[in-house]
């Protein structure tokens, strides 16, 4: 039986959390969807790395570089069972999310899509998911076609069964849950769609993976990819899964040092999985850093995670639609929503109002947060966004309320 | 000023409800746009040349209270002023009408892209007729 958790208890391993913001403020931190703060356990693996065991990793037989190898190692069998992936060798490290999917368009990609074939997105993708394909499709004279939402912020899922029915359909890339509006997308009815009409699929993992169970076993995508920062880890840390025969078939990303099994002077044989993707001295103190956070989660366990999003953000969804002149954006079926909300103020400019309530402490994001082609669709430049995590609590979504009342004094409102 | 949020002063959000020299002017001597991309304010400045003077000027586009009223400012400036003068116009003749001397770094590009559009605009006019002109490239490149 695990003990119940508080948030209280939470927020102390969070050193951030302590400090004070524009002189004397508490800082309220609701930028979550963008990179989360770091539990102390986190900072003190890297510490510890780089006090008691840095080395590079792999090939030297010396102790250092031996306990730097099962370390960063042991991080891939964490993330093995914590996404219950089935064999190890399909986790490849990369920088992050971004790095994964442009991993994919390059060396499955460019093997893959021939001129008239189509990938298909979403309207709702960050410009990660779009601009690789954008490249990839510009220079196969493939296309590139959208998923587009409903008023609700929602997949309208009959389109892809239209691209699908065309037959030139190679692969579809989605999000599992969207960076702005929070839908969690229905990967389930894609992939069983895709799965029938044999086409890939690859799953935006960045916004997910950190805040529900993802099993990769049960999901059957062939794709998936997510960064450690979004999720209590270090920025630079993310993975790319993928089938392992796809991994197998595919050419190499990146040539260099560990990527090798032998060189010569004209030709090379590659390393094996997933080392055929990790050229050269890799980010080891902040891999063997992220077992530390899966380590975090895993302790408080992801359905917490879950619970804890949706009371936060369906208390802060019920206190905003009660004040006057805020657009809210989403649905708000709490079942295919995640713990983000973006918002317009009546006319003041979500960069405006992001100063504003900066004053009080509180960190949101306001712009387009990569997503140019949803601001587009909603017809709006940006939208100022709260996006929480573990450690929010009720009562800085009341210092967030009250702080937009002094923004509404300060623009006449 | 105690704090940034200072900055949002009656001026300030007056003149982004109602911001002067709002508007196209067609077919105009000189027009340039400019935007940035991290926050997606987005200018047009258009400009009338009578003479050596700028006879009128006028701006479209979207962006933040801060963006609005600098563009204002500017606009008033700049008006009626010769060529020789609009050029020589430097950040804190714009800044300091609003107040805005020590705005933070990360809202600093929201108060100067309308300057660095002006002063592309003039390069992009006088590029052919001043040896000159190039200054105004790079003063506007290196504003921000």
């Amino acid at each position: 039986m695990q003990t119940a958790i508080s948030v209280e208890q939470i927020r102390k391993d969070f050193p951030i959390l302590q400090r004070k913001v524009r002189k004397d403020k508490n800082l309220v931190y609701l930028d979550n969807a963008a990179t989360t703060q770091k539990p102390i356990q986190v900072i003190n693996a890297i510490t510890d790395f780089y006090t008691n065991h840095n080395s590079n990793i792999h090939r030297a037989v010396h102790a250092l570089a031996e306990e730097a190898t099962e370390a960063y190692e042991m991080t891939r069998d964490k993330i093995a069972k914590f996404l219950n992936i089935k064999d190890r060798q399909e986790i490849v490290f990369v920088r992050g999310t971004t790095e994964a999917i442009n991993l994919v368009a390059y060396a499955w990609g460019r093997q893959n899509i021939k001129e008239g074939d189509i990938i298909v997105t979403t309207e709702y993708e960050h410009h990660s998911n779009i601009v690789p394909w954008q490249l990839l499709t510009q220079e196969k004279k493939a296309k590139l076609e959208y998923i587009a939402i409903d008023d609700n912020g929602e997949l309208i899922l009959d389109q892809l069964d239209q691209y699908l029915a065309t037959g030139k359909v190679k692969l579809v890339a989605v999000s599992q849950m969207s960076n702005v509006l929070g839908t969690i997308t229905d990967v389930d009815a894609i992939i069983s769609k895709c799965k029938k009409a044999g086409v890939r699929v690859l799953i935006d993992g960045a916004q997910s993976v950190p805040h529900m169970k993802v099993d990769l076993d049960a999901l059957g995508c062939d794709f998936f990819a997510f960064s450690g920062h979004k999720m209590l880890g270090p920025t630079g840390v993310g993975v790319l899964w993928a089938k392992k025969e796809l991994l197998e078939q595919m050419a190499p990303f990146h040539g260099g040092g560990d990527m090798i099994r032998e060189v010569h002077k004209y030709e090379t044989t590659w390393n094996d999985l997933p080392y055929k993707f990790e050229a050269g001295t890799p980010n080891i103190a902040d891999v063997i850093g992220f077992a530390a956070a899966i380590d975090y989660l895993n302790n408080i366990g992801m359905d917490y995670v879950r619970a804890h999003e949706i009371e936060i953000t369906k208390y802060a969804l019920d206190k905003l639609s009660q004040i006057n002149g805020i657009k809210l954006y989403g649905t708000s079926d709490m079942s295919k929503r995640g713990g983000v909300i973006s918002f317009n103020f009546a006319d003041i400019h979500p960069h405006d109002l992001a100063t504003i309530i900066d004053e009080d402490g509180i960190a949101i994001r306001s712009g387009h947060h990569c997503a140019q082609v949803l601001m587009e669709k909603l017809d709006i430049a940006a939208t100022s966004r709260a996006s929480f995590y573990i450690y929010n609590t009720k009562e800085e979504v009341d210092v967030l309320i009250n702080s937009l009342s002094r923004a509404a004094r300060l623009f006449k409102l | 000023m105690s704090g940034n949020a200072d900055i949002y002063h009656e001026m300030i959000v007056d003149y982004s409800r109602h911001p002067s020299n709002f508007g196209k002017i067609e077919n105009p001597t000189i027009q340039y746009h400019d935007s940035n991309p991290l926050c997606g304010d987005s200018i047009d400045i258009y400009m009338n040349v009578d003479g050596d003077k700028v006879s009128d000027i006028k701006f479209s586009g979207r962006g933040c209270a801060i963006c609005l009223a600098c563009t204002s400012v500017l606009t008033e400036i700049v008006k009626g002023k010769t060529i020789e003068d609009a050029r020589k116009i430097q950040k804190n003749d714009v800044l300091g009408e609003l107040g805005l001397e020590n705005l933070q770094a990360v809202r600093i590009k929201c108060a100067l892209l309308s300057l660095k559009v002006l002063k592309y605009g003039l390069y992009s006019y006088l590029a052919s007729k001043d040896a000159n002109a190039d200054a105004l490239k790079q003063e506007a490149s290196s504003l921000y």
